[in-house]
């Protein structure tokens, strides 16, 4: 069976965004299974909202902010890290494979480190296989 | 004159238990000599704690017979999903009383296990356990009398609303006397009550909104204590002692029981108003108030908290994004 994993991307306005951006007008090829959504700053990024992502069907979320000591609102990013090395802890221990969530920091310069990171993650994910979380919450008894 | 001529008829109360440890029913009990108050304009018709009726006569009462239903435990089996939905039918307001109603509450984090898990270390593996046969209880069982029934233990823990519709959720672990007394209260007068889906009997704030401890607005944690390896002052804030409190993502109501008992929220009031996933709010509270920037150090601190979906989710894991542990 073929398998197309679906992707949720939270990319940073001020660096990563804008590096996919560059990425694009750089006309670049990297694989598309990455749904991004924009946010202000990674450090907007709530554990819900990766939950979620995984909870509506999401086979892997990947989080990009600036580099440490870049980050547009000074701590953002490090409260990002933060949180992200806490939610992994979390879904470690619910079960679910670490490497369906990852934290990459990409600068506005970085478009090729950004498809690069894209390829690779897809590539991770491919081999994971299918997220069994939606059909799982679905069917308890 | 009949005593009972020219009075309103009485409001009929039931309470019940499902996976429950028992606290919430005599929670009722705690409002004391008001119980007798209660006893004036309103009759208990079920309360298995208490009174003895039978499943037979609940069964028999025509729909809508009970005015309110204060519906404490989680679902844990199909017995428990058969009351639920039996008083739902029989009652005008059903009330998920307490967190392991409302939220799954502690038989919840048995959603860390399955059922296999949980009966083989009952039956087989526990210490105190003899059983060469490995017997397990059967489902079913002929016996020359007939065929005798056990409710089936289900996989998954659930939270009432997850079984039948629930017009409003009282938490607590149990819910305060005083609140029961308001909201009871309430009823009795013929207040409004909110819309049905309201949470009642609780205050609408974060607990750290109104808490009594000394605190700053910039807390910092560079270690997190489990509460037996550190002493608390008395009087700082538990969170910036670096002791884990359940205060910023937990709603108000309870009068800071713990709090004033120099222990910790555990977080059994539930979240605030509009929060879909209690322990990850927590969590995200938790982490951003780390003070530390280098990758493993933060590790470290992070690896300080033993038990993150237990801590953060103790009372709310059936509710939450990732109800249980994929297998």
């Amino acid at each position: 069976m073929d398998f197309t994993p679906r992707i949720i991307g939270f990319l940073c306005k001020w660096c990563s965004y804008t590096g996919a951006d560059l990425a694009g007008t750089s006309r670049m090829q990297y694989k598309s299974n990455v749904r991004s959504i924009r946010v202000m700053c990674s450090g907007r990024i709530e554990p819900t909202f990766v939950l979620r992502a995984f909870l509506n069907g999401a086979d892997g979320v990947l989080i990009c902010g600036c580099h440490p000591g870049d980050c547009h609102y000074q701590e953002g990013n490090y409260r990002c890290l933060r949180r992200y090395t806490l939610l992994k802890k979390y879904i470690v221990q619910m079960g679910m494979e670490p490497e369906r969530l990852k934290l990459e920091w990409i600068s506005a310069s970085e478009g090729k480190q950004f498809a690069d990171l894209i390829n690779s993650f897809t590539q991770t994910i491919s081999e994971l296989g299918p997220s069994t979380i939606k059909h799982t919450m679905e069917t308890l008894t | 004159m009949n005593a009972t001529e020219g009075k309103k008829p009485k409001f009929k109360i039931a309470v019940y238990w499902a996976a429950a440890c028992g606290g919430c029913c005599v929670s009722v009990l705690d409002i004391h000599e008001k119980l007798l108050d209660v006893a004036e304009v309103a009759d208990l018709v079920f309360w298995p704690i208490a009174l003895d009726f039978k499943y037979k006569d609940v069964k028999e009462m025509p729909d809508q017979h009970i005015d309110i239903t204060l519906f404490n435990g989680a679902i844990r089996n199909s017995e428990n999903e058969h009351m639920a939905v039996l008083l739902r039918k029989k009652s005008k307001v059903l009330v998920a009383y307490g967190s392991c109603a409302y939220l799954g509450g502690i038989p919840g984090l048995a959603n860390l296990s399955t059922s296999e898990e949980l009966l083989c270390r009952v039956y087989e593996e526990s210490e105190s356990t003899v059983n060469p046969g490995k017997t397990r209880p059967l489902d079913k069982f002929q016996a020359v009398e007939g065929q005798l029934e056990l409710p089936v233990f289900y996989n998954d823990v659930r939270s009432l609303s997850q079984v039948t519709d629930v017009d409003y959720f009282m938490p607590g672990c149990p819910p305060q006397a005083e609140r029961l007394l308001e909201v009871l209260g309430d009823i009795f007068s013929g207040k409004t009550l909110p819309p049905a889906g309201s949470v009642i009997g609780a205050g609408h704030k974060a607990q750290c909104d109104e808490c009594i401890r000394k605190k700053t607005e910039n807390k910092r944690i560079r270690k997190f204590y489990r509460p037996w390896e550190i002493v608390d002052d008395g009087e700082t804030c538990f969170l910036e002692q670096g002791i884990l409190c359940m205060g910023p993502a937990t709603r108000s109501g309870c009068g800071y029981r713990c709090i004033k008992g120099n222990s910790p929220c555990r977080g059994c009031y539930g979240p605030t108003a509009d929060v879909s996933d209690p322990g990850a709010k927590m969590m995200s509270a938790i982490a951003g108030i780390i003070d530390e920037k280098n990758p493993a150090e933060i590790n470290a601190i992070v690896d300080s908290l033993v038990d993150p979906a237990g801590t953060f989710y103790r009372f709310s894991m059936p509710v939450s994004n990732l109800r249980r542990k994929l297998s």
